[in-house]
């Protein structure tokens, strides 16, 4: 484990109770994100990557266990978190404009400065000539993006992406996932990703965390290096290390499956 | 075998053809309405002529309009309907204003929802009629008795109605607001209250309707101005004519009234472009 973490879980347990009783869902985990680092975190479903994301971006408090971060600049206030859902949840009652503005209007930081920037994301985006169009008029890529948009205008010095791409089909999921991750990979933002694809998580990530089965712990960590002329996801998953991570995945997820 | 492109301009394209297609259904239909309207009333007028059915009982239309000409002349029948339309009108905003409120209430607070929860669905299905009496004893006969009448019929459905509204929001929609930084009450303005605007619209809707029934309950029992108490007043004398020029009033106003609401939601909708 490196010294120089942004982030650091230890020993994180959460249990959700019923009437019926308590299921453990996250037991003992722990990990650390360097800064600028894209983490994908993958396991079987059901196992609560979900809820360590909601812990993550202080949505849910963990039951156990600590939360601790380490700000590049030195700081030790909780980094501003950016959190992309499965689904873009734009507002069909707003404009694309008024969308990704709506982070900027919650927190009450409409400034000039900040509104600059949004401009200018909307402009290395590609969404431009769409500000004033509804969301149901973009293609579902699009889409994403102004999500990503959304999520970036706050400036958050840490992204959590919970399976945005799941709620795509199979060859737009390919290509937005592709064109997000080069997007977010310009802003040099640390980045935790969760998904059940594993070969989205190869070909994105500097690093994979498998969990196992609920209760869920950290099973492995696999370091991710590929060698690649290039950085694109699309080209990662020809790089001749791919199919060696992939079964290795595979192989620690299915054991966890099978013995459920 | 019509030709796949029709470049002949004089004739008309698919489009158009469709188009007047349309058009004609709709023109169809509203002919038919009028028709319908039209051959009732000159049915009615001569079944009374010819005594098939007794004018005094069942009126026919010529005397209904005489009746109405001279109720003009007189100016009478503005100030019963001005009334009625007054009360109809405040008891409905009034409506509004308290299930807006309560339901936002019951939203904020999921405990005071659970405790009021069985008193909201007993007053929702108790007959609000009963409760007239209680209403003229209490507050006197007058506007303001018709007014809480017309509320007691429509306020408990109505905010049972809008708060089922604000909790069928998608709570993945919520969880977004909170992830980016916002509160209960940015939740609420930014993503509950737009997202349920829909239904709370067809909850108006119905509204209006019931706050009429409500007015003219109330005007049944404590009033001496308004269409519902001229019913009663022209059941009481016999004069049938009257009963009868009321009922097709009430058919206008209630028809006026559900319009006038359809206008404002096609313009919200369209603002909102939902």
């Amino acid at each position: 484990m490196t010294t120089n973490y942004m982030l650091r879980l230890r020993n994180i347990c959460y249990a959700y109770h019923t009437l019926y009783g308590e299921t453990n869902v996250l037991d003992n985990i722990s990990f650390d994100v360097t800064a600028g680092e894209f983490v994908a975190v993958v396991g079987p479903s059901g196992c609560g990557k979900s809820t360590l994301l909601s812990i993550i971006a202080g949505l849910l408090s963990p039951e156990d266990g600590t939360i601790a971060v380490n700000n590049p600049d030195g700081s030790l206030h909780y980094p501003r978190v950016g959190y992309m859902l499965q689904h873009d949840h734009l507002f069909e009652w707003r404009s694309i404009y008024k969308n990704v503005i709506l982070g900027l209007e919650i927190s009450h930081m409409l400034t000039e400065e900040r509104l600059a920037y949004v401009n200018q994301l909307l402009a290395d985006y590609g969404l431009e000539q769409f500000r004033d169009k509804r969301p149901s008029e973009l293609s579902g890529g699009m889409k994403q993006r102004a999500a990503l948009i959304r999520t970036l205008a706050l400036d958050p010095q840490l992204l959590l992406l919970d399976e945005p791409f799941s709620a795509l089909d199979y060859q737009t999921r390919l290509s937005v996932s592709a064109d997000i991750c080069r997007l977010i990979r310009r802003t040099g933002k640390t980045v935790i990703l969760i998904t059940h694809d594993l070969s989205e998580a190869i070909s994105l990530a500097d690093r994979v965390i498998v969990l196992s089965r609920r209760p869920s712990t950290v099973k492995c960590e696999l370091p991710i290096h590929l060698s690649l002329a290039d950085n694109s996801p699309l080209a990662a998953r020809n790089a001749p290390e791919f199919s060696a991570y992939f079964n290795k995945l595979w192989e620690e997820i299915r054991n966890e499956e099978t013995i459920q | 075998m019509k030709k796949p492109f029709n470049n002949d301009p004089a004739e008309p394209t698919r489009q158009e053809l469709f188009m007047r297609q349309h058009h004609r259904h709709h023109h169809q239909i509203a002919v038919m309405r009028l028709l319908l309207l039209v051959l009732f009333l000159i049915l009615w007028e001569i079944c009374s002529r010819t005594g098939v059915i007794d004018s005094f009982f069942f009126s026919s239309p010529s005397m209904v309009l005489e009746l109405l000409w001279d109720m003009c002349r007189d100016y009478s029948i503005f100030g019963h309907l001005g009334i009625t339309l007054f009360e109809t009108l405040a008891s409905f905003l009034l409506v509004f204003l308290i299930s807006l409120v309560t339901a936002t209430l019951l939203w904020y607070s999921t405990r005071l929802s659970e405790i009021l929860e069985p008193y909201l669905v007993m007053l929702n299905s108790l007959p609000k009629s009963a409760l007239a009496p209680l209403f003229i004893v209490w507050l006197g006969t007058g506007t303001t008795t018709i007014i809480v009448a017309g509320i007691s019929v429509a306020v408990f459905g109505s905010i049972i109605s809008f708060y089922a509204a604000f909790r069928q929001c998608d709570p993945e929609k919520i969880t977004l607001i909170y992830t980016l930084g916002g509160s209960k009450k940015d939740v609420f303005c930014k993503v509950v209250l737009p997202s349920s605007i829909p239904l709370l619209l067809s909850t108006i809707k119905v509204n209006i309707g019931l706050a009429l029934v409500g007015v003219i309950i109330g005007e049944f029992l404590a009033a001496r101005k308004g269409l519902g108490y001229l019913i009663i007043y022209g059941s009481q004398v016999f004069r049938l004519n009257l009963v009868i020029l009321n009922i097709l009033l009430l058919c206008g106003i209630a028809m006026g009234f559900y319009k006038g609401i359809q206008m404002i939601e096609h313009y919200i909708r369209k603002e909102m472009q939902l």
